[in-house]
C-alpha cells in the first residue's frame, strides 16, 4: 500500500454528474415486494400442506372440486396476462388508445375469473362444505381468497390507472406504474399456477 | 332488549366494564398517563408548537428527522416497558409460601406478554430502524432513502400499533399468551377477551411498517451509493443493516400470514390452530418461530455493526478482518432461518430433525464469534479512547460472550429437554439482548447523538447510565440462571420453595439499579440539552470518525451532501482525511428533494382506528376507516407534485455558514 497517490484523486462530483432519476428504484423496490407477498403465499401453500389432509370428517377434494370450472379459471388468468403483455406493448409503441384498451380487457377477464372463483366458493358453502368445516377447507378458503383478493386488488389498481392515463396519458410516472401493475398481475398468475397445481390438480388424485 | 341491540351495534363489545376503574393499579397509571400527557399537549400548545411539530417532524420524509422519532418511540416504549419489568420482579421476589404477591393472575399473564411484546415489536425494532434510517443514508453518501414516503408511513404505522397496544392497558385487557401469543390459549375458547385482539392488529398494522420499511432499506442500500462505493468498500454498519433489511423482508410476511389465520380463527371460526376439527397449534409456533428466531438476528445484526464502526474508530484504527465480518454477518443471516426449531425441541419431531436444528444452531456460534475475535484484534494495540460508545463495547463483549456460551448450551437437545421453559431460558436470552442489542443501541445513541443534534452527551451522567445497565443486569440476571437451573419455570406468579426467595430478591435488587440507570438515561438527555453550549461540537467530526456521516455539518443540512461524495477506500471520511480531501466552496447545484406529506400520518390513523374497532366488533366503524384507507390510500396517487429543488444559492449559503476546519491532519 502505498502512502503517497500518483496524482489527486476526484473526492467530491463538483459536475453533478451522479443522478439517482426520481423512481428509479422503483421497479426494484416493487420486485422485492412481490419476493416478501411470494413468501405470505408461500406460509399459507405450506399451512396447506400441513392441513391438507385434515378433512375432520368432511369433505374430500375429490368430493367437492369441479376441475373443469378451476380449469376455465386458469384460462381466463393466463389468457388476461397475454392482454397485460398486448398493452404494455402499446404503452411503449407510445399508442394511448391502444394500452386503455388492452387494459380493459385484461381488467375484464380479471373480473370474470373473481366471478368464477366467487361461484364456486357460494356453490361450496351452499353444499356445506364452509371454511369452519374443517382445517383442510380453511386452509383451501384463505389460500385460494387471498390470491382471489390479491386479484380484486389488482383490478381496483387498473381501474384507477385507466383514470390516471385519461387524465394524464402517457406520464413517465403513469408509464412506471404500469409496469409495476404488469409485473403484480404476472405474479399472481404464476401463484395462480401453483395453486391450480397443488391445490386443485393433487388434490383429487390424493 | 331493544337498547341492548342499538348499543351492540354502536359499540361493539365496548362497554362500561371495558374500563378497568376497579383496578387501582391501571387507575393510578391511567392518571398518571392523562397529567403527563395533557403536560405535554399543553407546552406544545403554549409555545405554539402544533405548526412546526406538523410541518418540520410529522409529515417529514428527511430520513434523519424520521430516524429520530422512531428512536424517541423506542425511548417512550422502552419507559412503558421497563415498568412491566419492575412488577413482575416485584410479584416475583414476595409472592412466595402463603403470600401471594400484589398482582393477580389475569393481570400478571397481561404485564408478561405486554413487557415482551412491548420490548421487541417497539423498544428494540423501533430503535434499530431508527439509527438505520439516521445513520446509513449519511454513511452511503445519500441525499435520502430510496422512498421517502414510504419511510414516514412506516414510522407512523409503527406508531399506531405502539398506541394501540398503550390503549389496552386502559381499555380493555391485552393478551395473556405470552409476547408470541400462543395458540391454544388464545384460541377463541379459550381467550374470548379482547388481549389477543388487540394484540395482533397493534402487530399487523406495525409489521406493515416494518416490512415496508425493510423492502425502502434494501433498495437504498443496492442503489443509492455514492459513486465508488463499491459492497465491499461500504461501512460495516450499512452491510449488517443490508444483512438485517433482508432478513426483514424474509421472515415478517411469515408472522403476516400466522396472524392472519389465527385473526380468521378467532373472528370468523377456521381452524387453523384450534384443538379439534383438524386444526394443528403447533403449525402456530413453527410459524411464528420462522419469524421469531431470524428476527433476533434482525436486532442484533445492525448492533454489530454499531459496535464495529465504534470499535474501529475508538481505536483509531481500520477494523480487523472487515472481508471475515461481511462473510460472517451473511452466514449468520442465511443461519439464522434454518434453527427456529430449537424454541421447542420438546415439541417431539424426532432425534434427527432435532439434531439437525441443534447443530445449525452450534454452527452459529462460529461466524459471531469470529466477530468478536474481529473486535478484539481491532483493539489489540490501538490507541483506545474510553468514551461512552466504547466502554458499552467492552461491557457488550464481556456479557455477550455469556449468553452466547449459554445458548450454545440450550441448543443442545437433551440439555434443552431440561431447560426447556425454565428461567435459565429466560435468563439466556435476556443476557444477549440486554448484552448484545440494548447496550449497542445506547453504544449507538451516545455515538451518533451529536451527529443528529450538533453537541454531545453528558459523560457524567453517561457513565451512571453505563454503570447502572451493567452492574445491574448482572445482579438481575445472574440469579435467574440460577434458580433456571434449580427448575425455576417461567411466567410463573408464586412460587412454592422458599429456598429460591433470596435469588428473586436479589434478581429486583437488580432491576432496581437497571431503572437507576434508565434513569440517569433521561437524566443525561435533560442534562446535554441544557449544557448544549458546552457540549458543542462545530466539526461535524466529534470522535476523529472514519466513515462519511462524519464529513458533514451537525446536525446535517436536509439535502446531507452539498456534493457526492467520491469514494476510493474503506473508511471513506479517513482516507479523504488523510488524503487531505478540500470540501468545494463553489459549484453548487440545485438539489432535488422529496416534498414532504401528511399522507402517511392520516393513513396511519386510519390503520388505528380500523384496528380498534375489530378489536371491539364496531363493525360500522371498522368499514368506515377500511373504505378510508382506501380512498386515502389512491387519493395519495394522484398527486404527481412529490419533489422540488432546492436552489444552488440555498446550498451554496448553508454550505457557507458552516465552520471550515478542513479534512486535514486527523
Amino acid at each position: 500500500m502505498s502512502d503517497t497517490a500518483p496524482e489527486a484523486p476526484v473526492f467530491y462530483d463538483t459536475q453533478d454528474t451522479h443522478h439517482h432519476a426520481p423512481g428509479g428504484s422503483t421497479m426494484l423496490g416493487f420486485w422485492i415486494y412481490l419476493m416478501s407477498d411470494a413468501l405470505i403465499f408461500a406460509t399459507l401453500f405450506a399451512a396447506f400442506g400441513v392441513l391438507s389432509t385434515a378433512y375432520a370428517g368432511g369433505p374430500t377434494p375429490r368430493e367437492i372440486f369441479e376441475l373443469p370450472l378451476v380449469a376455465l379459471n386458469t384460462a381466463i388468468l393466463l389468457v388476461s396476462s397475454i392482454t397485460y403483455g398486448f398493452a404494455m406493448i402499446a404503452m411503449q409503441e407510445g399508442r394511448l388508445g391502444g394500452t386503455r384498451l388492452w387494459l380493459a380487457l385484461t381488467g375484464l377477464l380479471g373480473a370474470a375469473f373473481v366471478g368464477v372463483e366467487l361461484f364456486e366458493f357460494s356453490n361450496l358453502i351452499a353444499e356445506g362444505a364452509t371454511p369452519q368445516h374443517s382445517a383442510f377447507l380453511s386452509a383451501f378458503f384463505t389460500l385460494v381468497g387471498t390470491h382471489g383478493l390479491h386479484v380484486s386488488f389488482g383490478i381496483v389498481w387498473l381501474v384507477v390507472m385507466l383514470v390516471q392515463l385519461g387524465q394524464r396519458g402517457l406520464h413517465p410516472e403513469n408509464q412506471r406504474r404500469l409496469m409495476c401493475l404488469s409485473m403484480f398481475w404476472h405474479f399472481l398468475d404464476v401463484v395462480w399456477i401453483g395453486v391450480f397445481t397443488f391445490v386443485y390438480l393433487l388434490g383429487v388424485l390424493r | 332488549m331493544f337498547d341492548e341491540t342499538v348499543t351492540k351495534a354502536i359499540f361493539g363489545r365496548l362497554g362500561w366494564e371495558s374500563f378497568p376503574v376497579h383496578e387501582p393499579i391501571l387507575l393510578v397509571t391511567f392518571i398518571g398517563v392523562v397529567i403527563v400527557g395533557l403536560g405535554v399537549v399543553g407546552a406544545v400548545t403554549k409555545y405554539g408548537l402544533w405548526g412546526y411539530l406538523w410541518r418540520e417532524w410529522f409529515t417529514s420524509v428527511d430520513h434523519k428527522r424520521i430516524g429520530i422519532m422512531y428512536v424517541i418511540l423506542g425511548i417512550v416504549m422502552l419507559l412503558r416497558g421497563f415498568a412491566d419489568a419492575l412488577m413482575m420482579r416485584a410479584q416475583q421476589a414476595i409472592a412466595f409460601g402463603s403470600n401471594e404477591g400484589y398482582l393477580p393472575a389475569h393481570h400478571f399473564d397481561q404485564v408478561f406478554s405486554a413487557h415482551g411484546t412491548i420490548m421487541i415489536f417497539f423498544v428494540a425494532i423501533p430503535l434499530v430502524v431508527g439509527l438505520i434510517n439516521f445513520v446509513m443514508p449519511l454513511q452511503i453518501g445519500a441525499r435520502d432513502v430510496a422512498f421517502p414516503f414510504l419511510n414516514n408511513l412506516s414510522f407512523w404505522l409503527t406508531v399506531a400499533g405502539a398506541l394501540l397496544v398503550m390503549v389496552s392497558l386502559f381499555v380493555g385487557e391485552f393478551s395473556r399468551g405470552g409476547w408470541l401469543n400462543y395458540v391454544p390459549v388464545t384460541n377463541l375458547q379459550n381467550s374470548p377477551d379482547t388481549g389477543p385482539d388487540y394484540y395482533l392488529w397493534a402487530l399487523q398494522i406495525a409489521g406493515v411498517g416494518t416490512t415496508l420499511s425493510g423492502i425502502n432499506m434494501v433498495v437504498t442500500i443496492i442503489k443509492m451509493r455514492a459513486p465508488g462505493m463499491t459492497m465491499m468498500k461500504m461501512p460495516i454498519f450499512c452491510w449488517t443493516a443490508l444483512c438485517s433489511n433482508v432478513l426483514v423482508i424474509a421472515i415478517f410476511p411469515v408472522l403476516t400470514a400466522a396472524f392472519a389465520m389465527l385473526m380468521l380463527d378467532r373472528y370468523i371460526g377456521t381452524d387453523f390452530f384450534t384443538n379439534d376439527l383438524g386444526g394443528n397449534p403447533m403449525l402456530y409456533w413453527n410459524l411464528v418461530w420462522i419469524w421469531g428466531h431470524p428476527e433476533v438476528y434482525v436486532l442484533v445484526l445492525p448492533v454489530f455493526g454499531i459496535y464495529s464502526e465504534v470499535t474501529s474508530t475508538f481505536t483509531g484504527k481500520r477494523l480487523f478482518g472487515y472481508s471475515s465480518m461481511v462473510y460472517a454477518t451473511v452466514v449468520i443471516t442465511i443461519l439464522s432461518y434454518l434453527v427456529w426449531l430449537h424454541h421447542f425441541f420438546t415439541m417431539g419431531s424426532g432425534a434427527s430433525v432435532n439434531s439437525f436444528f441443534g447443530i445449525a444452531t452450534m454452527v452459529i456460534s462460529i461466524p459471531t464469534g469470529a466477530k468478536i475475535f474481529n473486535w478484539l484484534f481491532t483493539m489489540y494495540r490501538g490507541r483506545i479512547r474510553y468514551g461512552l460508545p466504547m466502554m458499552w463495547v467492552v461491557a457488550f463483549m464481556l456479557t455477550f460472550t455469556v449468553g452466547g456460551m449459554t445458548g450454545v448450551l440450550l441448543a443442545v437437545p437433551p440439555a434443552d429437554f431440561v431447560l426447556h421453559n425454565s428461567l435459565f431460558l429466560v435468563a439466556h436470552f435476556h443476557n444477549v439482548i440486554i448484552g448484545g442489542v440494548v447496550f449497542g443501541l445506547f453504544a449507538g445513541i451516545d455515538y451518533w447523538f451529536p451527529k443528529a443534534f450538533g453537541f454531545k452527551l453528558d459523560p457524567f451522567w453517561g457513565k451512571i447510565h453505563f454503570w447502572g445497565w451493567v452492574i445491574g443486569y448482572w445482579v438481575a440476571w445472574t440469579p435467574i440462571y440460577i434458580v433456571g437451573l434449580m427448575g425455576a419455570t417461567r411466567r410463573l406468579r408464586h412460587f412454592d420453595d422458599p429456598a429460591m426467595q433470596p435469588f428473586f430478591v436479589i434478581a429486583a435488587i437488580g432491576a432496581v439499579i437497571i431503572a437507576i440507570g434508565i434513569a440517569a438515561f433521561v437524566i443525561q438527555i435533560a442534562v446535554s440539552i441544557m449544557r448544549r453550549d458546552q457540549l458543542r461540537d462545530t466539526t461535524g467530526d466529534p470522535w476523529e470518525g472514519r466513515t462519511l456521516e462524519w464529513s458533514i455539518a451537525s446536525p446535517p443540512p436536509n439535502y446531507n451532501f452539498a456534493h457526492t461524495p467520491v469514494i476510493h477506500d474503506l473508511d471513506a471520511w479517513y482516507d479523504m482525511k488523510r488524503r487531505g480531501a478540500e470540501r468545494p466552496a463553489e459549484g453548487f447545484h440545485p438539489i432535488h428533494m422529496p416534498r414532504n406529506t401528511g399522507a402517511g400520518v392520516i393513513l396511519s390513523a386510519l390503520a388505528l382506528v380500523l384496528g380498534f374497532a375489530m378489536v371491539w366488533y364496531i363493525w360500522w366503524l371498522a368499514a368506515l376507516s377500511a373504505v378510508g384507507l382506501f380512498v386515502v390510500g389512491i387519493a395519495h396517487t394522484f398527486n404527481y407534485n412529490r419533489d422540488y429543488y432546492i436552489p444552488a444559492e440555498t446550498v451554496e449559503r448553508d454550505e457557507a455558514a458552516r465552520p471550515r476546519p478542513v479534512a486535514t491532519g486527523a
